[in-house]
Order: C-alpha cells, then sequence, then structure tokens
C-alpha cells in the first residue's frame, strides 16, 4: 500500500507532516509532500491514517 | 450595544451581533442544524447562515458561486466602493481566481513551518517577560496576556523598532476597530498608520535585513517589485488576519483550562498531549466567521440566494456538527481523529496557520509552566468580542497555590 497526497487538494493546512512527520514533509509553501515512494509498512500505515483521518480538505490517498 | 430589537427567530432573522449569539452562539446553531440548515436574515441588507459542516464546506470551495471580494459583513448590502474587484482591499483573503493564487503564493514562503518555526524560541521569551510582569493573585489573561502576544510576535517579525511597541498596538486598535467603516472615514483614520509604515518601508529600502518587511519589498511577482501601496496592504492584512484571531484563541483555551481543573491536570501532567490539545481547542473554540458574496441569483443549497446576498461561513459551527465530528458538543482533549476546519477550507484556507498554531501552544505552555494552578475569579466579568471573531476579552484568572 502506498501513501500519496493530491495537490489540488491539499491546502497546506499542515497537520500530516504534524502528526506524522516520518512519512510527510512540506514543501517552500507550505504545503504537505509525501518522503519517498509512499510505500507503507504495517507500522507506518497506521500513522498514515490518522494524518488522514486528520486532513481537513480529504487531500491524502492510500491506495494499492 | 446594538440599538436592533433582540433577536426572536435566528433560523429566519440570524444576527451575529444579537446579544444572545454573542453570549453563547453553539446552542443557537445546534437548533437550526435541526431545523433548517441554511438560515435566513433580513439584516445587514440580506444574508445566509450555513450551520452545518457539509454547507460551509460547498460555500468555501465553491469560487464560481461566490466572491470573496469582502469578507466582513457591513451595515447593508456592498457598494461599488466596498468591491475593487479582482484583487480586492486586501489580497489574498479579498482576491478571487485567478489573481487569488499569484498574492498568495507570494506571502505562503515567509509564513511556511521552515521560517516560523524558527520563531519559537523569540515567541517563549516573549511569553516568559509578559508572564514575569503579571502581578497579584487574580491577574488578566485576556488583557494583559493573550492580547499582547500576537502583536509583538508581528511587530518582531516586520522589523519595527522594539520601543515602539505601544504605538504599534495603538495603530493595531485603529485598523481593527476601523475594518468595516466607511471608505472615506477609513482612509482618514489609517493616515497615521500609513505615514508610520511608510516611514518603516523607507528605513528598511535604505538598510534591507532580514525580517518580514524586507522580504515583502523585494519579493516579485513576474519579474517585478511590488508596488509600496501593495506591500502596505499586505502588512495591513497581516494585522488584520493575524492580531485579534489568535489572541482569541489564546484566550479561549486559557478560559477552558480556567474552567476544567481536570484538563488542566492532565495538560500540566502530560505534556506531549500538547499538540493534539491544540487542534481540539481551535475545533471547539473555532474564532473566525468569514463572509461571502453571491455571485448571482441561484437556488443553491435549496434557497433562493439573490446576487450580493451576505454568505456568513461558520467554520466555528461546521466544527460543532455531530454528522462531521463524534461526541461534537464535547470537549474531549485528546481527540485522535479531528478534521476541524478552524483555518478555513478551500483556496483561502489560513495563510498564517503555522504561526497561529505556534503562538497557541508556546503560550499555554509557557503560562501553564509557571501557574499549573488556577480559576476564573469572577466567571460572570468575562467578557466576549462581538462580530466576526470570538474570544474573551476581559478574563480575570485566579493563580492558585500549587
Ligand atoms: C488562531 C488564529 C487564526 C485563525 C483561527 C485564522 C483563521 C482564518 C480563516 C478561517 C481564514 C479563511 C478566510 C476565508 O475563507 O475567507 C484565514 C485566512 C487568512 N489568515 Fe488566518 N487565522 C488565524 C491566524 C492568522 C495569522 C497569525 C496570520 C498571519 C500572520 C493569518 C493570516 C491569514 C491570511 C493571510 C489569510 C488569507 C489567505 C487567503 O485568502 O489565501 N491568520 N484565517
Ligand atoms: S493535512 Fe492535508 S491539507 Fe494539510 S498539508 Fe497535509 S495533505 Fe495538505
Amino acid at each position: 500500500m502506498k501513501v500519496r497526497i493530491d495537490p489540488e487538494l491539499c491546502q497546506g493546512q499542515g497537520r500530516c507532516f504534524s502528526i506524522a512527520p516520518s512519512i510527510f514533509d512540506f514543501d517552500d509553501l507550505g504545503n504537505g509532500v509525501v518522503i519517498g515512494d509512499g510505500t507503507l509498512d504495517d507500522d507506518t500505515m497506521k500513522l498514515a491514517q490518522l494524518a488522514q483521518s486528520n486532513c481537513p480538505e480529504h487531500a491524502i490517498f492510500i491506495e494499492e | 450595544m446594538t440599538d436592533k430589537p433582540l433577536v426572536k427567530d435566528f433560523a429566519t432573522e440570524w444576527d451575529h451581533a444579537d446579544p444572545q449569539w454573542v453570549a453563547d452562539p453553539y446552542p443557537i446553531w445546534e437548533d437550526l442544524r435541526q431545523r433548517c440548515p441554511v438560515a435566513h436574515t433580513d439584516r445587514y441588507g440580506g444574508g445566509w447562515f450555513p450551520a452545518t459542516h457539509a454547507g460551509v464546506s460547498a460555500i468555501a470551495k465553491d469560487t464560481k458561486n461566490f466572491t470573496s471580494r469582502t469578507v466582513i459583513i457591513g451595515n447593508g448590502r456592498p457598494t461599488e466602493l466596498d468591491l475593487p474587484a479582482p484583487i480586492g482591499v486586501a489580497p489574498p483573503i479579498t482576491s478571487d481566481p485567478p489573481f487569488h493564487a499569484i498574492a498568495r503564493k507570494l506571502i505562503l514562503p515567509a509564513f511556511a513551518p521552515g521560517p516560523i518555526n524558527a520563531l519559537e524560541p523569540m515567541i517563549r521569551a516573549l511569553c516568559a517577560k509578559l508572564i514575569d510582569g503579571l502581578e497579584g493573585d487574580v491577574v488578566n489573561a485576556g488583557m494583559a496576556y493573550a492580547k499582547y502576544i500576537p502583536p509583538s510576535v508581528i511587530r518582531t517579525m516586520l522589523g519595527f523598532p522594539e520601543d515602539d511597541i505601544e504605538r504599534f498596538i495603538e495603530f493595531i486598535d485603529i485598523v481593527l476597530e476601523g475594518i468595516d467603516h466607511p471608505l472615506e472615514q477609513r482612509i482618514e483614520e489609517f493616515a497615521p498608520v500609513e505615514e508610520y509604515f511608510v516611514a518603516q518601508m523607507e528605513d528598511h529600502l535604505a538598510n534591507p535585513r532580514d525580517d518580514l518587511t524586507s522580504y515583502l519589498l523585494n519579493v516579485e511577482i513576474e519579474g517585478q517589485k511590488l508596488q509600496p501601496e501593495h506591500v502596505f496592504g499586505t502588512m495591513v492584512l497581516v494585522l488584520i488576519a493575524g492580531i485579534d484571531t489568535t489572541w482569541s484563541a489564546i484566550g479561549s483555551s486559557l478560559w477552558h483550562l480556567a474552567s476544567h481543573p481536570d484538563d488542566l491536570a492532565r495538560l500540566v501532567n502530560e505534556p506531549d498531549l500538547m499538540p493534539v490539545a491544540i487542534e481540539e481547542f481551535l475545533r471547539y473554540y473555532a474564532p473566525v466567521t468569514m463572509a461571502r458574496l453571491v455571485k448571482h441569483d441561484m437556488e443553491y443549497l435549496g434557497c433562493s440566494m439573490k446576487e450580493d446576498d451576505w454568505i456568513l461561513l461558520g467554520f466555528p459551527a461546521a466544527n460543532r456538527d455531530p454528522a462531521m465530528f463524534k461526541d461534537a458538543d464535547q470537549f474531549i482533549i485528546d481527540r485522535e481523529e479531528n478534521r476541524h476546519v478552524a483555518f478555513g477550507l478551500g483556496i483561502h484556507r489560513c495563510a498564517g496557520s503555522n504561526l497561529a498554531r505556534l503562538e497557541l501552544r508556546v503560550a499555554i505552555e509557557e503560562f501553564i509552566k509557571r501557574f499549573p494552578r488556577f480559576e476564573l475569579a469572577d466567571p460572570d466579568a468575562v467578557t466576549w468580542a462581538s462580530g466576526q471573531i470570538r474570544g474573551p476579552r476581559n478574563l480575570p484568572i485566579r493563580i492558585l497555590q500549587q
């Protein structure tokens, strides 16, 4: 499973990189970006899901 | 406070300046959500108030049918003077696409997490110094603490002289009070502010340094530096958007802790809880409500909206919608899932949210570090700001022995 941020939807609310700094980072404008290719293991999956459930813009996707 | 008759039914004549709404709006919104999710009023020349998360979210994200050309509700329908399209008075908050994106991109780098996180030691020192100045068993956590933090931070960011802080705060009062005055009056009132800011800009042009003023004077749109009016406009926006909003959030959070000893004790004993608690403070006591104007006559969310009708975007009401939040009416200090919209939604999402969160967290951390136990000295003496920004103003707090 992989996590991705839709840049069209992300407004830089910054919840993802505060909750899961090992998975998400921010760019120069403060928008969220995924570190690396976004592949999740059992541990990071939980964190990614927590970040997803806190993103007000519904901009985080976890998919095959 | 108001010479208008008291509101009898908020579904048909809502008024955000009505004493009942100012004192405690939450039961009103809950009632509206159950009866008629979009309330109407003939006051202010006519307008609508969606009380649900779905309604607020739909309108906030819909820049085709709604405009941000004015975001503060005036006394009647807006006149052409109020609406200098397409840039607006204070870009980007009053701009619509496509100009909005340009104005927003300009300021975002200055408020991104990198530069903002670097301010933490400065903000911490500032809060500690303000706390040193609080005297006696009863302190005014609103007027003597929360109120001073955002202006002092912004003054430092702008690189204006430290000794000018009292003057700077006077200017902020002028700007915040004049926000909905007629244009001519506003120009007159703002004159001393503009004079001071222009002098600061000239000084920065002569002696550039590493601060927000120099950043704004040097940043380029399509190879062009900004006109001084644009730089002044952006500075005024930062004052309007960044001061009483953050002050209100700090005040509401301290008010909550002063009246909920269990939550205070948990935060004191579990400092790691702070980031999660901050989001719940923001959800539960969201201070900011913004306006839109309807662009053209249409049927929307089951209402017959007319061109230039007001929309009051109740982000604080959306945050209490049980359809979106489990136990929405409960303050849960360790709430794990919290998609609150205190900073808005869509393209106008608060550009200063990283700074706001940092100020709020550090202000609370420093206060409870120095005063691990406190309570409201006189609950009836607490006053709340009216209008589109909600938070305590007078906030007497009694410091208790450990
Ligand atoms: C707790 C404190 C704050 C809250 C709750 C808050 C809330 C908001 C909200 C709800 C909006 C959206 C407006 C709309 O949709 O029309 C907004 C926009 C904005 N805020 Fe904040 N704000 C806070 C602090 C700050 C600070 C500290 C700054 C900067 C110093 C700031 C700068 C801005 C700017 C520039 C915009 C306009 C963004 C745009 O239109 O693209 N805010 N804020
Ligand atoms: S939480 Fe959502 S909106 Fe915020 S930065 Fe992350 S992806 Fe973007």
